[in-house]
C-alpha cells in the first residue's frame, strides 16, 4: 500500500456529502425562515412538513405552492450523475460546475426577484402578471441548499484542476469569497442605492447630490464662529486622534521597549486595560471628573472661584475620550513594530558611527514606518466609527457616526440621509486605507530574516527619554485616575449631588432572588448580559475559524485573483462599524436574507466586524510557521485539508485562542454597529447602557461597565491561564533560501 | 518489529523539455530533458538561482512544470500534484513539525498511506532504527541536536519507501565535520535500499562524493551531465571546469592537430594533449591547481606572486606573461621564496583544452 495508490476511481465522500445536503435541505427542512428563531425546534412537532410555514420546499410545490423553486431539481439531479465517474473524467466536473452554477444562480435570482409583496420588480410584474404569491426569508432548507450548491460548484472548479485540483482550498475559497459577498459587499451595495431613492421609491441622482452637498455635511460655519459640517467635524476629530494616539503609543512603545523604566510590566498592563472597555466608558468617567458637577470641576471652582462651565461637552471632550480609549490600541499595534526592528540593524548602525540619536533617526524610525501608518490609520478609523463617546460627550459637536444613528431612529427617519451620511463616512476610511496602502506599497520594510537575531535594543537617546517617559507618565497616571473614577463611581450615588457610596446601582442592575420557581433574575440589567454573553460567546468561534481560514488561504496558497481577494477581505477592516449598522438594517430587512431582528444578525455583523483582526493575527503567527512544514506534510502524502488540521492548527493554538478571546471581548464592547442591530428581544449590553446614559440614569451605566470590565477581565485573564499551559515546541530558525 | 524492515521501491525519473516560468517572464527552468535510473543518487549541482531546486521541486509536486512532461516509473505525474505523488524529500530546514514526538514526525505518513496502527509504528521504529535514532522516539525535535534532526527528517521520509527520495541541501545547516559523516551515511542507506536519489546542492566537494551522477546546471539548463570523474576530468566547457573543483584557465594557442593530438603554445612553451575535436587557433586550457609543475628545466616563465603555508601542502600564486594561476605543491619544506621566477609546466595527466566559444 502506497499513498500513490489511494486516488482517482472511488467518489469522494465530500461530495456524497454535498449531494445528500442539497436533497435533504430541499426534500426535509423548512424553506422558509421559521419564525420562533433559528435554535427553536417547535416546527418539528407544529404541523410540519405540510404547514406551509414549516414546508420543505418539495412539499411546498406537491401542494403547488411557490412552484419558481421546482426548477432546483435540475440541478440537484445533475450533480447526481457525477456519483461513480473518476474525478478526471470530464462528464465529472461538468456536471459539477453547471449543476453548482445553475443552482446558486437560480436560488439568487428568484430570491431577488419575488419578495414579501410578489414581484420586486415593475418589469418582473408586467412580463409575468402578477404573481400573486409572495415569498419570506430563507430559513434551513434555503441556507443548506445554497451551500450546497456552493460547494458542488467549487469541486467542479476543483476537478477542473483550478489550485492543484484541491478540493479543500477551492471550497475554502469559494466559502470566503461568498460569505464576504453577501455579508460585506451586497450590504454596502444596497446602501449605496438607498442614497440614490426619493420620496416616492423611485432612484435619482438629484437627490443624491442634493444630500450629499448638504451645508450640514461641508459647512464651514465654524470658522466664523457659527457650526461647521459634521464631515468636516468628523474628519479634523479623526485625523487629530490618529494622530495623537499614534504618537502617545510610540511613547509608551518607546518607553516599554527601550527604556530602563522599571514599571514596563504594570505600564503593559495599564495600557490594555482600555482594550477591554467599552470604549464611550472613558466619556462617562470624564463627566465624573470634568462634567459640570465633575470632582475636578467643582475643586478648581472653589478654589478659584469660577463658575464651572460646559466646556467638556464637544470637541474637547470627544478628542480627550477618544484619545484615552484609543491610544492602547495604536500602543499594541506599534510595539510590535518597535520590537519587530532587528536590534542587529541598528547594532550595524552603531557600529558604523552613528549615535543614539541618529540610529534612531536614520534606522529605527524608518523601519518603524508602516507600524506608525497602521497606527495613525487605527485612531483614525475608530475615531471616525466611534459613536459612544460623542453621544456622550458631543454636546452641539455633532459627528458623522451621531448624525446616522439621528437619521435612522429619530424622528426625522430618513433612511436615504443615512445612507448619504454612511457614504461620506466610508468614503473617508477608505480613502485613508488607501491612502495608507499606496504610501507602504512602495518599499519593503522586512526586517525580520528568519534568522534568529542576537543583540539587544539600544536604548532611546536621552533627548527623545525624556520627553517618551514623562508623556507616557503622565497620560498613564490619567489614565489609571479614569478608571479608578469608573469603580468609584459605581458606588455613588449621586454624584456630585450626594455623594455617599451605596451598592444602589448594582442591585438595580444585577439583583438576584430566589423564590418557589427556583433562581429570579430580578436585576434590570440581567436579559441583554445574558444576550451578549451568548452572542459574543457565539460570535468568536466564528470569527476566529473565518479569520484564520482566510489567513491560511492569503498566507499559503496562491490563487488567480489572490490580490482582490486580499484587497477584499481587508477591505471590511475599514468600514466603520456604524456603516456595517446602516447597511445591514437596508440589507437584511427583506428577503431572501431577512434577519433584521433576530440575534443572528448580530452574531453575523461581530463575525465580519472583527474578521480582519482574525486575519491579522493569523497572517502573524502563519508567516511564522515555515512554509516547508506544509510542503513537507504534502509530500509525505497528506492533503491539504490534513495539513492545515494536523501541522498549522497545532501549531497556531495560542493564535486561535487570542482571536476567540479577542473576538469574545470586542462583542461585548461593541456599540457602533450593535446600536442599529438591537432589539427589543435582542438588546446588547452596550445598547443598554447607552440607553441609562440618555436618561441621565449614570449610577447604573457606570455599574454596569464596571462589571463588563471586570468580566472581561476573567476572561483576558483566563486566556492568559491557558496559553501559559500550552507548551509549544518552538521550531529553532533556519535559514531557507530558494 | 524484527521482522519490519524498510526496502527501496527504486523508479526512474524521467524530465521531457520541462520548463517552469514564474509569473509571466521568469524562466527558473528553460526546457530540461533528463533521465534519472532507478537505484541511482543524481546531484543536481549549480550556483544559487540556475533552478536546480526548482527542477527538485517539480519532481516532488511542489512546483508544477509550465510545459513538458515528468514521468516516475512509466507514469506521467506532469499534473499531479505532490499528495499524489509516491515521492518524500528531505527539506533543508528539516521540516521536522515541531509539535509532534519523533515518532509522530516518523509516522505521519504512514498515516495517510493505509498502514494499520501497529504497522504504522512497527515501520516507524524500523526507521528511526535504520538511521541509528533508536530510543529517541518520545523526543521532541526541539530536544534533539541538529544531526539527529536531520536524521529524523530522513527517516521520516524513507519509510514511506518512496520511489523517489529527494534531497533538498541537506547538509548545509550542519557543521564542517559533521557534513561528512551524515553524507556518508546518507550514501550509505542509499546503496544499501537501492533508492533512487535526487540530491540538490551547490558544494561542489559534497555532489563529487556522493553522487553516481552529477547534472550541472546553469542559467535554468542544464550545462553537462556525468558521473563525478568524468565532470572533473572532462569538462565540456569553461564553467563548468571552473565550477568542478577550481581550475586556472590559460588562453592558449593550437599551433598543430595531429591524429588527434594537438600542440598548444602559451607564451612559446609548447605542450602536447589530447584535441578533443578542436582545430588550430586560438583555445583556453583548463589545469587544476595540484596538475601544474613548478621548477622543471622547461615551461612557461612565471614570478611567484604569492606563497601560503595551509599545513598540508602549499598554495602558490603565480605570474606571468599569461596573467595569474593558483596552483598548490606537496613539497611544504623548501618552499619557493616570494618574488622568485619560476619555470611552469603542465602534468601529462589533467589538463583539458576547451574550445574558446561558449
Amino acid at each position: 500500500m502506497s499513498k500513490a495508490n489511494i486516488q482517482d476511481g472511488r467518489t469522494p465522500p465530500v461530495l456524497l456529502f454535498w449531494i445528500a445536503a442539497g436533497w435533504i435541505g430541499y426534500c426535509l427542512l423548512p424553506w422558509y425562515g421559521v419564525e420562533d428563531g433559528f435554535l427553536s425546534f417547535e416546527w418539528l412537532f407544529d404541523g410540519w412538513p405540510f404547514d406551509e410555514d414549516y414546508a420543505p420546499a418539495l412539499f411546498l410545490i406537491g401542494q403547488g405552492e411557490k412552484l419558481w423553486l421546482s426548477p432546483l431539481l435540475i440541478p440537484l439531479a445533475m450533480a447526481c450523475l457525477a456519483i461513480g465517474k473518476p474525478k478526471s473524467a470530464p462528464i465529472y466536473s461538468t456536471m459539477l460546475i453547471l449543476a453548482g452554477a445553475i443552482g446558486f444562480s437560480w436560488l439568487m435570482i428568484q430570491g431577488f426577484s419575488i419578495g414579501i409583496r410578489g414581484f420586486n420588480y415593475e418589469w418582473l410584474e408586467t412580463t409575468f402578471g402578477d404573481l400573486g404569491d409572495r415569498q419570506y426569508g430563507m430559513g434551513y432548507g434555503g441556507l443548506v441548499v445554497a451551500s450546497a450548491f456552493l460547494f458542488l460548484l467549487t469541486q467542479g472548479i476543483a476537478a477542473r484542476g483550478a489550485v492543484g485540483g484541491d478540493v479543500f482550498v477551492v471550497s475554502a475559497i469559494g466559502g470566503v469569497i461568498a460569505i464576504v459577498t453577501i455579508f460585506v459587499f451586497f450590504p454596502i451595495a444596497r446602501m449605496l442605492f438607498a442614497a440614490f431613492v426619493t420620496d416616492d421609491g423611485s432612484y435619482s441622482g438629484n437627490v443624491f447630490v442634493s444630500k450629499f452637498f448638504d451645508d450640514r455635511l461641508w459647512g464651514l460655519g465654524c470658522l466664523w464662529g457659527a457650526r461647521c459640517g459634521v464631515a468636516l467635524n468628523s474628519l479634523f476629530l479623526a485625523v487629530t486622534v490618529g494622530f495623537l494616539t499614534t504618537v502617545l503609543g510610540l511613547a509608551f512603545a518607546l518607553v516599554v521597549t527601550r527604556s530602563g523604566v522599571r514599571f514596563k510590566k504594570g505600564l503593559r498592563a495599564l495600557t490594555v486595560l482600555p482594550i477591554i472597555t467599552p470604549p464611550f466608558v472613558i466619556g462617562l468617567a470624564l463627566i465624573l471628573l470634568f462634567g459640570l458637577s465633575g470632582t475636578v470641576t467643582t475643586f478648581i471652582a472653589d478654589l478659584l472661584g469660577v463658575q464651572p462651565t460646559r466646556w467638556l461637552y464637544g470637541m474637547p471632550g470627544v478628542l480627550i475620550a477618544q484619545t484615552l480609549a484609543f491610544t492602547p490600541i495604536a500602543f499594541l499595534v506599534l510595539i510590535g513594530v518597535v520590537e519587530g526592528v532587528s536590534p542587529s540593524m541598528e547594532e550595524a548602525s552603531q557600529t558604523l558611527r552613528a549615535n543614539r540619536w541618529q540610529t534612531f533617526r536614520t534606522v529605527s524610525l524608518p523601519l518603524m514606518r508602516p507600524g506608525l501608518a497602521n497606527a495613525f490609520l487605527l485612531g483614525f478609523i475608530e475615531s471616525m466609527a466611534d459613536f459612544g463617546n460623542p453621544l456622550v460627550l458631543g454636546g452641539n459637536f455633532d459627528v458623522l457616526s451621531t448624525e446616522i444613528f439621528f437619521a435612522i431612529v429619530g424622528a426625522q427617519y430618513d433612511q436615504g440621509r443615512a445612507a448619504v451620511l454612511a457614504i461620506v463616512l466610508l468614503f473617508f476610511t477608505l480613502t485613508a486605507f488607501w491612502l495608507q496602502r499606496m504610501w507602504l506599497g512602495k518599499k519593503s520594510y522586512t526586517t525580520v530574516t528568519g534568522k534568529g537575531d542576537a543583540g539587544v535594543h539600544p536604548l532611546m537617546p536621552k533627548r527623545l527619554a525624556l520627553p517618551a517617559i514623562a508623556i507616557a507618565a503622565v497620560w498613564g497616571t490619567f489614565t489609571l485616575v479614569v478608571y479608578v473614577m469608573i469603580v468609584y463611581g459605581s458606588f455613588v450615588e449621586l454624584w456630585g449631588v450626594r455623594n455617599t457610596l451605596t451598592f444602589k446601582h448594582y442591585v438595580t442592575a444585577f439583583a438576584v432572588r430566589f423564590n418557589e420557581h427556583g433562581v429570579h433574575w430580578a436585576g434590570s440589567a440581567w436579559d441583554s448580559f445574558f444576550t451578549t454573553l451568548w452572542i459574543a460567546a457565539a460570535a468568536a468561534p466564528l470569527t476566529a475559524a473565518v479569520g484564520l481560514t482566510t489567513a491560511y488561504l492569503l498566507t499559503r496558497q496562491t490563487f488567480a485573483g489572490k490580490n482582490a481577494f486580499e484587497f477584499g477581505t481587508m477591505l471590511s477592516f475599514a468600514i466603520p462599524g456604524t456603516v456595517i449598522g446602516v447597511a445591514y438594517i437596508l440589507a437584511f430587512n427583506v428577503p431572501p436574507i431577512e434577519i433584521t431582528g433576530t440575534g443572528i444578525i448580530l452574531i453575523v455583523s461581530f463575525i465580519f466586524r472583527n474578521m480582519p483582526v482574525g486575519v491579522r493575527a493569523g497572517i502573524a503567527s502563519m508567516s511564522q510557521i515555515d512554509k516547508s512544514l506544509d510542503e513537507s506534510s504534502l509530500t509525505l502524502g497528506a492533503n491539504s485539508w490534513a495539513t492545515f488540521r494536523k501541522v498549522i492548527l497545532p501549531l497556531l493554538r495560542p493564535a486561535i485562542l487570542a482571536a476567540l478571546v479577542f473576538s469574545f471581548v470586542r462583542a461585548m464592547t461593541a456599540i457602533s454597529a450593535v446600536i442599529f442591530l438591537v432589539s427589543a428581544e435582542y438588546d446588547m449590553a452596550t445598547s443598554y447602557i447607552i440607553g441609562r446614559v440618555e436618561n441621565n440614569d449614570y449610577g447604573l451605566a457606570i455599574a454596569y461597565s464596571t462589571t463588563l470590565i471586570f468580566v472581561m477581565l476573567a476572561a483576558v485573564g483566563l486566556f492568559q491561564l491557558l496559553v501559559g499551559r500550552v507548551k509549544i515546541g518552538r521550531r529553532t530558525q533556519f535559514v531557507t533560501e530558494r | 518489529m524484527a521482522t519490519t524492515t524498510i526496502k527501496g521501491k527504486a523508479a526512474p525519473v524521467s524530465f521531457r523539455n520541462v520548463s517552469k516560468v514564474f509569473g509571466k517572464d521568469v524562466v527558473a527552468v528553460d526546457d530540461i530533458s533528463l533521465e534519472i535510473q532507478a537505484g541511482k543518487l543524481v546531484t543536481l549541482l549549480g550556483p544559487s538561482g540556475c533552478g536546480k531546486t526548482t527542477t527538485l521541486r517539480m519532481i516532488a509536486g511542489l512546483e508544477m512544470a509550465s510545459s513538458g512532461r515528468i514521468l516516475i516509473g512509466d507514469k506521467d505525474v506532469t499534473k499531479l500534484p505532490a499528495t499524489d505523488r509516491d515521492v518524500s524529500m528531505v527539506f533543508q530546514s528539516y521540516a521536522l513539525f515541531p509539535h509532534m514526538s519523533v515518532l509522530e514526525n516518523v509516522s505521519y505518513g504512514l498515516g495517510f498511506s493505509g498502514f494499520s496502527k501497529s504497522e504504522t509504528r512497527d515501520r516507524a521504529l524500523a526507521g528511526l532504527d535504520l538511521v541509528g535514532l533508536k530510543g529517541l522516539d518520545n523526543r521532541l525535535p526541539s530536544e534533539l541536536s541538529g544531526g539527529q534532526q536531520q536524521r529524523v527528517a530522513v527517516a521520516r521520509a524513507l519509510v514511506l519507501e518512496p520511489q523517489v527520495l529527494l534531497f533538498d541541501e541537506p547538509l548545509s545547516n550542519l557543521d564542517a565535520k559533521l557534513r561528512r559523516q551524515v553524507r556518508e551515511d546518507i550514501r550509505g542507506i542509499q546503496q544499501d535500499l537501492g533508492l533512487t536519489v535526487v540530491y540538490v546542492t551547490h558544494d561542489q566537494e559534497e555532489a563529487l562524493a556522493v553522487s553516481d551522477e552529477i547534472v550541472v546546471m546553469r542559467n535554468a539548463g542544464i550545462a553537462q551531465i556525468g558521473t563525478p570523474r568524468a565532470l572533473y576530468d572532462e569538462p565540456n566547457g569553461v564553467f563548468v571546469a571552473d565550477f568542478i573543483g577550481e581550475a586556472n584557465l590559460l588562453k592558449c594557442r593550437i599551433v598543430k592537430v595531429d591524429a588527434e593530438i594537438a600542440t598548444i603554445d602559451i607564451d612559446g612553451y609548447q605542450h602536447r594533449l589530447a584535441a578533443r575535436g578542436l582545430s588550430e587557433g586560438p583555445a583556453t586550457l583548463a589545469i587544476r591547481p595540484s596538475r601544474l609543475i613548478i621548477g622543471q628545466d622547461t615551461g612557461v616563465d612565471a614570478v611567484v606572486a604569492k606563497a601560503t603555508y595551509v599545513g598540508v601542502r602549499m598554495e602558490y600564486t603565480l605570474e606571468g606573461a599569461f596573467g595569474q594561476v593558483f596552483a598548490v605543491q606537496d613539497d611544504v619544506d623548501d618552499p619557493l621564496p616570494v618574488g622568485s621566477s619560476v619555470k611552469m609546466s603542465f602534468a601529462s595527466r589533467g589538463p583539458v583544452l576547451l574550445s574558446d566559444q561558449p
